[in-house]
């Protein structure tokens, strides 16, 4: 007992300068900031580029100069349930006979990086850190189905976010400004969800990562718009009234002006 | 620096508060358009029409059924207004319709509900549309092309043929609509106001594709009359429509209907003046070619083998 105590405290003291020598080396933080923590959408909205800024703190300016430091930058959306369903055939006719619910699965993802992935880090790192479209994590909401299923559902899930541009990858999306400054460039689909969207920052030195860092990004409806929606769920059946007298008198009106015979 | 911007990238682009995105609005104008142009000539509200067009643009099914109803209230009220001008709208007729619509419709509403709890509600839906699109289109097409033969053979022959009664006027309880020159039961014209009106709200359109046929080719109402009775009545249907899905699943988009009501009620201007010029079985037979044709694209959709087997909903849907 005394003996496992005395070495684990002489261990400590072999470990602590290390550890402060690696703090001293791998001091590097990586940072980024959203000038704005809100995107209104207005009537004209049809999708947008969303530039994020960010610093290198503490950078080595010698791997700076080699230009190995990495940023992988992603854009997540608010995570949802989502049903995959599929379509088999029956009598000749294509309908969808299986289907399977997932739990937190993000409207969207996109990923905006310094390099090439492959340049950048192994696949194992990437896996690790649940990092690019094809290592989201994907939990079923019933557990309990059948593994070769739900495998094949979740596959199904990532091709379709990605067939529709919800799930993308932009290779030299972020790029440096100087030794310490970088941009990176994502896009904003225009169907992009509402609701709140973090912003995350990963820092890779030659293939190691070194630090995370998040921001969050509320994405809402502007103010007559967000109206509009609180009126149709708030008060349904004065809105289906009003909507029934704005299609009367749009006809009427269009009858008054095109009025010739 | 630290900071973020946002850059629009297009101007066209409106965004839609309840179907939550953003579409052209270009593109919706002429969408209205064309379908009120054919509205106001064949004197269907464009709800067959209308709904597959918002599905095949991406928006979602819910929203463009209950969207699509909304709209049609607009160019439908437009073309009737000019029917009643010109005196060929029977108000009486499509009171009576209307009467039998109503039922139909709250019968209808149930058992929407219904299907959409045993899920499947698509399929269904799409059948209807196929089975009822295809079997209407084809008896028009067949019936117009005969008649045209005939014109063209020298002996004119009317669709109203004195002395030639069927089945339905030998019913009990008759009524005489003066505007549309005929004397029959009421029992015909509830029924038919009843199914249509059933239909209407499952399939999320106003009926008049099923409307117009009927009302020609059982009740034997001159083509011209027929028109406007049945673009009056779908005012009606087209309303109640409105209000149920509002109410029920908050899916009425007015950004989006507006938009395609301001290209279709335009639109049915042109259209409803074209329709005068063209003689009734021409238009029979143009009709009977747009029906079969959205019935093949749905038919298409049903037994080809879709692109991806793989589809994304929510858990409602």
């Amino acid at each position: 007992m005394t003996m496992q105590r005395a070495a684990a405290v002489l261990l400590l003291i072999l470990l602590a300068p290390a550890q402060s020598f690696a703090q001293i080396r791998e001091g590097e933080r990586i940072e980024i900031g959203l000038s704005t923590d809100r995107v209104s959408i207005t009537s004209d909205f049809a999708g947008a580029n969303l530039t994020i800024f960010g610093a290198l703190d503490n950078a080595d300016p010698l791997i700076s100069r080699q230009g190995r430091y990495d940023i992988i930058v992603v854009l997540e959306g608010p995570p949802q349930v989502v049903v995959v369903r599929k379509k088999s055939r029956v009598l000749g006719m294509w309908i969808n006979t299986q289907s399977v619910a997932f739990q937190d699965v993000p409207a969207s993802y996109s990923v905006a990086m310094t390099r090439a992935p492959q340049d950048i880090t192994d696949a194992e790192n990437y896996k690790r850190l649940a990092l690019r479209p094809g290592n989201i994590h994907l939990k079923p909401l019933n557990p309990d189905g059948e593994p070769r299923t739900i495998q094949e559902f979740t596959a199904a899930l990532r091709a379709r976010k990605e067939a529709v541009g919800l799930y993308v990858e932009l290779v030299g999306g972020v790029q440096f400004l100087s030794q310490n400054l970088f941009r990176a460039t994502l896009k904003l689909a225009p169907n992009v969800s509402v609701g709140t969207h973090k912003a995350r920052a990963f820092l890779f030195r030659n293939g190691v990562f070194v630090q995370e860092t998040s921001a969050a990004l509320t994405i809402r409806k502007a103010g007559l718009e967000q109206r509009i929606f609180d009126f149709a769920h708030q008060q349904s059946l004065l809105y289906g009234i009003a909507a029934v007298l704005l299609a009367i008198l749009t006809g009427w009106l269009g009858r008054m002006v095109f009025k010739k015979d | 620096m630290l900071g973020s911007q946002l850059f629009r990238v297009s101007r066209v682009g409106i965004y839609l508060p309840i179907a939550e995105m953003s579409v052209n609005m270009v593109i919706l104008l002429a969408m209205g358009g064309a379908v009120g142009f054919l509205s106001g000539m064949f004197g269907v509200g464009g709800g067959f029409l209308i709904t597959p067009l918002l599905i095949f643009y991406n928006v979602p099914p819910a929203i463009a059924v209950a969207t699509g109803a909304n709209q049609v209230i607009a160019s439908s009220f437009s073309g009737a207004l000019a029917h009643f001008k010109r005196g060929t709208l029977d108000v009486k007729l499509g009171c009576v319709l209307l009467a039998g619509g109503i039922v139909g419709s709250s019968l209808g509403v149930t058992v929407f509900a219904y299907l959409r709890s045993l899920g499947q509600l698509d399929l269904i839906v799409s059948l209807l549309y196929v089975a009822f699109l295809g079997s209407v289109g084809g008896l028009m097409m067949v019936e117009s092309l005969n008649a045209i033969r005939r014109a063209r053979g020298g002996n004119r022959i009317s669709l109203k043929k004195p002395g030639q009664h069927n089945w339905v006027h030998r019913l009990p309880l008759k009524m005489r609509f003066r505007a549309s020159k005929i004397f029959v039961s009421v029992i015909p014209v509830l029924a038919l106001g009843a199914i249509i009106g059933f239909l209407a709200s499952i399939m999320g359109v106003g009926g008049g594709f099923i409307m117009v046929p009927a009302l020609i080719y059982l009740l034997k109402v001159p083509t011209n009359v027929v028109i406007g009775t049945s673009l009056f009545q779908i005012i009606f249907v087209a309303a109640f429509t409105t209000v149920m899905h509002s109410t029920a699943n908050q899916t009425v988009d007015v950004v989006l209907a507006f938009l395609l009501m301001v290209g279709g009620v335009a639109g049915a201007q042109y259209g409803a003046r074209v329709g005068q010029k063209l003689r009734g079985e021409q238009l029979r037979a143009l009709l009977a070619a747009l029906v079969l044709a959205v019935a093949l694209r749905l038919a298409f959709d049903l037994f080809v083998e879709p692109e991806s087997l793989y589809s994304l909903g929510d858990i409602a849907a």
